[in-house]
C-alpha cells in the first residue's frame, strides 16, 4: 500500500512539475496585471526550443558534453520563451492591444510554432517518427544515485531530475520576492492600480515588461522539464496537450500565492494523472476520471469567485492596459 | 524678497482642442499657504498636475528656488520633495497604510516594514496625525485615506505639499483637523498649495490666494487684503446673483411614499435603516447628509437597483390614482408599471453614460426599447442632443463626439438633461451639479425647478448646505442610513441641519477625534 501511494505521489509531483512551473510564471505576469492566456502556447516554444538546441547540439557535437548538455537546451528555451513574452508585451504593453485576444493568438501561434519546427527538425535530418535525444534526456533526468536505496522517502522526495527542485525553489523565491521585497510590493502595485504606482513613481511599462518576460521564462521551463525530464529528450508534436491551461486555473486556484501553486499543482498532477494509475478501471470510468482537472478548475472558478476577502481577489487592474494619460 | 518655492511662468498645456492651461505664472513660497481658486474646469487641477509629473506642459517653464527644472515624471517631482495630494486618491486597496505609505521608494536599507511603522508613527505624532500604518486601505474613511496620502509624502521629505480640493469628501470636523495640520506645516517652512472652490476655507487657511479662470491666470492677492465678493469676482468674471429662485408648490400631493424600509449592501453592512419619508408632486425634496450615508443606496432603492429588506416605496400614479409597490421590481418593471423615475447616479460615467459612445447613442441608452423598426432610428436622439447642448450650454465639438472626451462637467449636463427629457414623475438626482461650475448650476437649479413647477416630485440629493437651503422646500437629513430629521426649507437653519447630519451613528468616530483634539 505504501508503495503504491508513493509512486502515485511520485507520478503526481512529475505531472505538477510543469504546471508549476506554468503557474509561477503566470502569477508573476498577472502581478503586473496582464492575464497572459499565451502561456500555454508560450511554454509549448519553451519545449521545442529547448529540442531544437538540444538537437542541433547531439547531432553537430560528437561527444556530448554533461554539462552543455543541459546549458544549452536551458538557454533556447529560456531564449524561446522569451521571445514569446516579449512579443505579447510589445502588444499588450507598448501597443496596449486588447490581452485576451493577444494571449489566446500567442497560444495558437506558439502551438504552431512547436509543431512546425518539431515537424521540420524531422524532415530535415530525415527522421521518422519522433524526435528523440536520449544524451540530453539522460541527464536532465539524473537524480542523487543514492535515492533508489532510500526506499519510500527516496522515491517521494528525491527522485527527480534538477528541473523539478528548480521548480520549488522558483515558486518559493517568486514567493519571498512578491511579499518580502521593495521591488514585488511595487509590481503587486502596478497590477493592482497602476495610476497609483506610476505617481508614485515607479516605470510602470519597466515592470510590465520585465514580470512578464520573466514569467514567461519561467513558465517555459515548465515545456522544457516535459520533454527533456518527463518525455525523457523526446518530442511529439501536441505531446504536451493542454497543460497549460491548467497552469493558468492553478493561478486561480493558488489565489495568485506562488506558494501555495506548489501544492496545488501536485494536486492538479495527481487529478490529471489518477485515471491512469487507478488499476483496474473500464475505459469509461477513465474517460469520467479524466474530467477530474477540469472539473475542479470549475468548482475552483466558483468557489474563488464568491470569496469575500480582499486579499484573495485578482490583481484589481488585471486584464486591463495602462495609458498615463487617460482621462 | 525671498526665492519662491516654486515658480511657473507661462504655462500653457492643451489636450487635444481644448487648452487646460493658457499662459499661466505665478509662484508659492516657504512658509506659506497659497490657495489657488477656480472654477471647476478652470485648469487648477491641470497646472498641479504639471508640476506633480503627471502632465507635461507644451510651453513654459516651471523653477524651483530659482533653477529652472524639468519635471517629467512623478519620479522627477519627488527629486524636487513636491508632494501632490490628488482628490482621487492614489491608494493601493488591498495594501497598509505602510505599505501605500513605501511604494516606489528605493531606499538603501533593508526593506522592513516594521521600520516603516515606527518612522510612519514619527511623523503622525510631529504632525498630529492619527493613523495605523498596518490597516488595510479598504478598511479606512476616506479621511484616513487623505491622511495616509499626506504621511506619503511627507515621509519622503516633500516640502512643497500640493492638495487638490482635500475638503471635498471631509466632515467639518475632519476639515478642521486637516487645516490645524496644514497650518503646523507651513509653520514648519513647507510651501502649501491648496486646490480648492470653497471660498469660506480659502478665507480660513490661506495666506495668499491665486486665482484661474477658464484656464488663465487671473492674479493674486493676500488673504488678508481681500473677501468674498472680490474673489467671487475674480473667479467668475462677473456675479453671480446668488438667489436661487423658489416657488410656492403648487397643489402638492403625495406621490412617493417610502415606509421603514431597510437594506444591507454587499458587504452585509445596513447602510439604509427605517427610512420613512413622502415626496410630494410639485415639491423638491433635499436629501443631506455626509457623503456616504446612505443617499446612494436610498435612490437606488427607489429605481430599483438595490435590494431592500423590510420596509415598503409605494408609488401613487397621477395617471390611475392607483398606488404601485416599487418594492424590489426591477428598474424595467418599475417602467413598464408606468412609473417614471429618472435617476442621475452619483457616477455619472459608470451608471449614466457610456463614455466611448457618443452624444446621441447615450441618449439612445434610454429609449431602446421603444423603436419598433428593424433598423435604428437616429434622427430624434440626435435632436435631443442638440436641444440639450443648445439649452444646457454643453461644450463639445459636435453630437458625434464620445462623451468620455468632455469636461466633467459638460457630461453631467448631458445626463441631467437626457433624464429631465424623459418627462418624468418623480425625477431622483444626486449629486447634479457636482463638478459643475457655477453658471452651469444654475442652469441645473433652474431645470429642477422648472421640473417642479411642472408638477414633478423632485428630490435633490446635495451637498452644499447653502443650495439645499435655497432650493428645497424640505429637506431630509440623514445621517448612517437613517432619517435624523426633515425640516422645512425655507425655515431650516445651516446649523440645525449640520447638527442633524452628524447625529445619526458615528458616535464612536466622533468621540475618537474629539480625544485627538484634546491631545494637541
Amino acid at each position: 500500500m505504501l508503495t503504491i501511494l508513493a509512486s502515485f505521489l511520485h507520478s503526481s509531483i512529475v505531472q505538477g512539475i510543469p504546471l508549476l512551473f506554468g503557474a509561477t510564471g503566470e502569477i508573476l505576469t498577472e502581478k503586473s496585471g496582464h492575464l497572459n492566456l499565451g502561456i500555454p502556447g508560450i511554454m509549448y516554444v519553451g519545449g521545442i526550443s529547448g529540442i531544437v538546441g538540444g538537437y542541433l547540439y547531439e547531432h553537430f557535437c560528437g561527444k556530448p558534453v554533461a554539462l552543455l548538455c543541459i546549458l544549452i537546451p536551458l538557454f533556447c528555451s529560456l531564449l524561446g520563451s522569451g521571445l514569446m513574452a516579449l512579443i505579447y508585451c510589445f502588444l499588450t504593453v507598448t501597443l496596449r492591444a486588447n490581452q485576451n485576444v493577444t494571449g489566446l493568438a500567442l497560444t495558437t501561434f506558439g502551438t504552431g510554432v512547436g509543431n512546425f519546427l518539431g515537424g521540420s527538425l524531422l524532415s530535415f535530418f530525415g527522421e521518422s517518427g519522433s524526435i528523440s535525444l536520449l544524451t540530453i534526456g539522460k541527464w536532465y533526468k539524473a537524480y542523487l544515485p543514492f535515492a533508489d536505496k532510500l526506499g519510500v522517502f527516496g522515491e517521494i522526495f528525491l527522485s527527480y531530475g534538477f528541473l523539478a527542485y528548480l521548480a520549488v525553489i522558483v515558486a518559493l523565491l517568486v514567493h519571498h520576492f512578491l511579499n518580502k521585497t521593495r521591488t514585488g510590493l511595487n509590481l503587486r502595485a502596478v497590477g493592482e492600480n497602476p495610476a497609483t504606482a506610476d505617481a508614485a513613481g515607479i516605470n510602470v511599462t519597466r515592470y510590465k515588461y520585465l514580470s512578464t518576460i520573466l514569467g514567461g521564462m519561467i513558465a517555459g521551463l515548465g515545456g522544457l522539464y516535459f520533454v527533456m525530464d518527463y518525455t525523457g529528450g523526446t518530442w511529439t508534436n501536441n505531446g504536451f496537450g493542454d497543460r497549460g491551461w491548467l497552469a493558468i486555473a492553478i493561478v486561480i486556484f493558488a489565489l495568485w500565492k506562488p506558494a501555495r501553486a506548489i501544492w496545488c499543482s501536485f494536486v492538479f498532477g495527481g487529478l490529471y494523472i489518477c485515471a491512469v494509475l487507478i488499476p483496474g478501471l473500464s475505459t469509461a470510468a477513465k474517460e469520467v476520471i479524466k474530467m477530474a482537472p477540469y472539473v475542479v478548475t470549475i468548482l475552483v472558478l466558483v468557489l474563488s469567485s464568491v470569496h469575500d476577502r480582499r486579499e484573495n481577489q485578482p490583481p484589481a487592474h488585471l486584464g486591463l492596459n495602462y495609458f498615463r494619460e487617460d482621462r | 524678497m525671498p526665492v519662491p518655492a516654486i515658480e511657473l511662468k507661462n504655462i500653457t498645456k492643451t489636450f487635444g482642442r481644448v487648452v487646460a492651461n493658457k499662459d499661466v505664472s505665478l509662484s508659492a513660497y516657504r512658509g506659506e499657504i497659497l490657495a489657488l481658486l477656480g472654477e471647476n474646469g478652470s485648469g487648477k487641477t491641470t497646472l498641479m498636475n504639471m508640476i506633480a509629473g503627471i502632465y507635461y506642459p507644451d510651453s513654459g517653464q516651471i523653477m524651483i528656488d530659482g533653477n529652472e527644472v524639468v519635471i517629467a515624471s512623478p519620479k522627477d517631482a519627488f527629486r524636487y520633495k513636491i508632494g501632490m495630494i490628488h482628490q482621487h486618491f492614489k491608494l493601493v486597496d488591498v495594501f497598509s497604510a505602510a505599505e501605500n505609505i513605501v511604494l516606489g521608494l528605493k531606499e538603501k536599507e533593508r526593506f522592513d516594514l516594521s521600520k516603516v511603522n515606527e518612522k510612519v508613527r514619527q511623523i503622525s505624532e510631529t504632525y498630529g496625525f492619527e493613523i495605523d500604518p498596518a490597516k488595510k486601505i479598504y478598511e479606512m474613511s476616506v479621511s484616513e485615506k487623505q491622511t495616509v496620502e499626506i504621511i506619503k509624502v511627507l515621509y519622503r521629505g516633500a516640502d512643497i505639499l500640493i492638495l487638490d480640493e482635500p475638503t471635498a469628501v471631509l466632515t467639518p470636523q475632519e476639515t478642521r483637523k486637516l487645516f490645524a495640520v496644514l497650518r503646523r506645516m507651513r509653520d514648519a517652512g513647507k510651501a502649501v498649495i491648496i486646490i480648492t472652490h470653497k471660498l469660506h476655507e480659502v478665507l480660513s487657511l490661506s495666506d495668499k490666494v491665486a486665482v484661474l479662470r477658464k484656464g488663465e491666470y487671473i492674479g493674486t492677492v493676500l488673504t488678508k487684503d481681500t473677501n468674498e465678493n472680490e474673489l467671487t469676482e475674480m473667479m467668475v468674471g462677473k456675479k453671480v446673483s446668488l438667489n436661487i429662485e423658489r416657488a410656492e408648490p403648487k397643489d402638492p400631493q403625495d406621490r412617493l411614499t417610502v415606509t421603514k424600509l431597510d437594506a444591507v449592501n454587499r458587504e452585509g453592512v445596513k447602510v439604509l435603516d427605517d427610512v420613512s419619508f413622502v415626496a410630494r408632486s410639485g415639491e423638491i425634496l433635499g436629501i443631506a447628509g455626509i457623503a456616504g450615508s446612505g443617499q446612494r443606496e436610498l435612490l437606488e432603492a427607489i429605481a430599483g437597483l438595490q435590494k431592500v429588506g423590510d420596509g415598503s416605496i409605494i408609488y401613487h400614479d397621477p395617471k390611475t390614482g392607483l398606488d404601485e409597490d416599487l418594492r424590489n421590481k426591477t428598474p424595467l418593471e418599475i417602467r413598464d408599471l408606468g412609473v417614471r423615475l429618472s435617476f442621475v447616479p452619483e457616477d455619472r460615467l459608470g451608471m449614466g453614460l457610456v463614455g466611448d459612445m457618443d452624444l446621441v447613442d447615450n441618449m439612445m441608452l434610454r429609449s431602446y426599447s421603444k423603436g419598433r423598426s428593424l433598423f435604428v432610428e437616429r434622427k430624434s436622439p440626435k435632436t435631443l442632443a442638440e436641444k440639450i447642448i443648445a439649452q444646457l450650454e454643453v461644450v463639445t465639438p459636435s453630437t458625434s463626439t464620445p462623451v468620455r472626451r468632455l469636461s466633467g462637467g459638460n457630461v453631467q449636463k448631458i445626463l441631467v438633461g437626457r433624464e429631465i427629457a424623459a418627462a418624468p414623475t418623480v425625477f431622483m438626482a444626486a449629486y447634479p451639479v457636482r463638478g459643475l461650475d457655477i453658471n452651469s448650476s444654475y442652469t441645473i437649479y433652474n431645470l429642477l425647478n422648472a421640473q417642479k413647477e411642472s408638477g414633478v416630485a423632485v428630490i435633490f440629493v446635495g451637498e452644499d448646505l447653502d443650495v439645499l437651503l435655497e432650493l428645497c422646500d424640505r429637506i431630509m437629513v440623514i445621517g448612517s442610513g437613517r432619517v435624523t430629521g426633515i425640516v422645512d426649507g425655507r425655515t431650516a437653519t445651516k446649523e440645525e441641519i449640520g447638527l442633524l447630519m452628524t447625529k445619526g451613528g458615528h458616535s464612536e468616530e466622533e468621540a475618537h477625534e474629539e480625544g485627538g483634539e484634546k491631545h494637541e
